[in-house]
């Protein structure tokens, strides 16, 4: 300890010792470093862990004791008041007709939203990939356009591309006879909608990751495999598919993560109607919390999704692990 | 032999070359419907409301006009939300770069006793979901009397563990002898991470800075939350609120709606169109681990 507190130069004498007795053995070389940047390694730390510290381990813990009180508009300025009410916030949460259509609603978007995420990502990039040489820059900057930007913006465009009276989808569709439907006002509609916007807003992402993985396939593997006569599509399963395993299981993973936490799109586009067909479990938790001030409750919410979240990624790293054994 | 070679050259060049328009073709479709709304958002900004509400719709301005612009600037105080997520966003992006590059080089090339246990840390906060703290965070920041103040839009995001992550994986491959040899000619760390590896992970700090100032830029939920005075509001929530105003007068409204959102995306997708290399090489780093 002494020694990383005093002046550079008897220290550098002190690091100098081992080194000119030659290779003194990689433990006792070890041994020394550790003590040696033991204080520099926690100086160098201090910063993140503080800021980590107050504003994202501090909520964490808060939003789990939070879920056991009645922490709300009665109490909202004075936390410390708030009563324990054990579990009643999360057995009050299953028989809550409004949050289990929540859930269902976030599973929905799930199910059907990152399996379209990922194939069209794939697809994206194969098709840059291998495809396309001139206009390389222009081609991924399309692609990738939509994930770098505010939501708010896509929004603006996106309620007109789906207005039923006078948007791109109605006039294209009048000009060949057929009449869309209300997307946004419709049960039926609204969701595959939002689905549809968040899939272009995010495929750019899994193109990016698919983009990196392919162009680390070598070269000779495919073209081994074109000689042996497979077609496109037994090039794609025998090949592309098996060797972008790492990367689409992240692709996957992070996709999935989004999507289970999906906020933005129905909070800008629907407010979660028509009759809460599109209102989604954080959507839910953000209105309880800061629409009603149901502090406690919201809080229970957040975490039953952050177990999901958990359940859900531990389970798809396990499952496709294990198939690439 | 000599005729074998010549057909394996041949067979990916002919296939190639029937396939290749057609690649094309699908590409450009593609790409079109990805473009889309951006093309009718930046042609709507400069339509006149004739031209707004016309039916069916017109794609190319009948007169290209700047109206929108200036009734936008009228109407909504737009220098100063800009200015707002200029502030949040460089301040976020500095201390970003400054603390996740310094834990970032402690987890690569400092041996310290509980450096697995702080990397653990890092792992686990990249999987927590950010929605999860926002109510606790709005209750700490409101007792801290942060509401509405540029502290309080950056210090939630003021050091990502993203950030961290890339940093150390970058820093993986410098290489220890370099540090060794500063190390006996005398140097301290502050000057090894500040004049030797700083400049060394240059491609890694733009990557970090472009992500980190375009998740300022475009982030939503808790500017949303954390302002209630229109003086502090950040562009997209300005932005937000301008589009869920009944009074805004529904065709002229619209194209303002489409100027305003175009200001919000050009400087964004100006910055990213010069800097996508490093982007998408940030990405797929983060990526393939």
């Amino acid at each position: 300890m002494s020694l990383t507190t005093g002046p550079a130069v008897p220290q550098a004498a002190v690091d100098k010792s081992p080194d000119s007795a030659g290779n003194s053995g990689r433990a006792r070389r070890g041994r020394r470093s550790l003590s040696k940047h033991n204080l520099t390694g926690w100086l160098f730390s201090t910063p993140f862990l503080v800021l980590f510290g107050v504003f994202m381990l501090f909520p964490i813990v808060a939003t789990l004791l939070m879920s056991f009180t009645d922490f709300g508009a009665r109490n909202v300025t004075r936390p410390l008041e708030a009563e324990f009410v054990g579990l009643d916030n999360y057995t009050q949460l299953f028989q809550d007709d409004k949050f289990l259509k929540a859930l269902f609603n976030t599973a929905y978007f799930v199910v059907v939203g990152v399996p379209a995420t990922i194939v069209l990502g794939l697809l994206a990039a194969i098709l840059l990939n291998n495809g396309i040489d001139r206009a390389r820059t222009l081609f991924r900057v399309g692609f990738y356009a939509p994930v770098v930007t505010t939501i708010v913006a896509v929004a603006v465009v996106w309620r007109f591309v789906l207005d039923p009276s006078d948007g791109l989808i109605a006039s294209l569709a009048s000009e060949v006879g057929l009449t869309a439907p209300d997307f946004l006002g419709s049960e039926t509609w609204a969701m595959p909608s939002l689905i549809t916007m968040a899939v272009w807003r995010n495929l750019g992402t899994v193109m990016v990751l698919c983009i990196a993985g392919l162009q680390a396939i070598p070269a000779e593997v495919r073209e081994a495999a074109r000689l042996d006569g497979a077609g496109a599509w037994q090039e794609l399963r025998g090949i592309t598919v098996p060797l972008l395993r790492p990367t689409l299981l992240y692709a996957t993973v992070i996709t999935t993560i989004g999507y289970l936490n999906v906020f933005e799109e129905p909070f800008v586009m629907t407010q979660g109607g028509p009759s809460d067909s599109t209102l989604t479990v954080s959507l839910d938790m953000y209105r309880e919390g800061f629409n009603f001030f149901h502090m406690g409750y919201a809080s229970a919410m957040a975490y039953v999704l952050f177990v999901v979240i958990m359940g859900i990624t531990v389970l798809q790293l396990r499952l496709l692990k294990d198939n690439t054994r | 032999m000599t005729a074998d070679t010549a057909t394996k050259a041949r067979t990916p060049r002919r296939t190639g070359r029937v396939r290749t328009p057609l690649l094309y073709a699908i590409a450009s479709v593609a790409l079109l419907v990805m473009a889309a709304p951006f093309l009718w958002m930046a042609l709507s900004a400069f339509k006149t409301k004739q031209d707004l509400t016309a039916s069916p719709p017109v794609w190319i301005p009948s007169r290209w006009t700047l109206d929108n612009f200036t009734a936008l600037l009228d109407q909504l105080d737009m220098p100063q939300y800009f200015l707002n997520s200029l502030i949040v966003a460089v301040l976020v992006t500095v201390s970003n770069l400054l603390f996740c590059s310094m834990l970032g080089y402690a987890l690569a090339k400092l041996d310290f006793t509980g450096r697995s246990k702080v990397f653990a840390i890092v792992l686990a906060a990249l999987m927590v979901p950010g929605n999860l703290m926002i109510l606790p965070l709005y209750v700490l920041m409101n007792g801290l009397g942060l509401i509405d103040t540029y502290a309080g839009l950056v210090l939630p995001f003021a050091a990502g563990a993203f950030g961290v992550f890339l940093m150390r994986q970058f820093m993986l491959s410098v290489p220890d002898e370099l540090l060794e040899a500063a190390r006996l000619d005398g140097a301290g760390e502050w000057y090894i991470f500040w004049r030797i590896v700083i400049p060394l992970v240059k491609p890694a700090l733009a990557t970090l800075t472009i992500f980190t100032f375009l998740g300022s830029w475009n982030n939503f939920i808790w500017p949303l939350i954390a302002t209630n005075d229109p003086d502090k509001y950040t562009l997209p929530v300005a932005l937000a609120t301008f589009a869920n105003d009944p009074n805004r007068t529904v065709g002229g409204g619209n194209g303002m709606l489409m100027a305003g959102s175009l200001l919000v995306v050009l400087p964004v997708l100006a910055v990213f169109i010069v800097l996508q290399r490093h982007f998408t090489q940030g990405i797929a780093t983060a990526g393939l681990k």
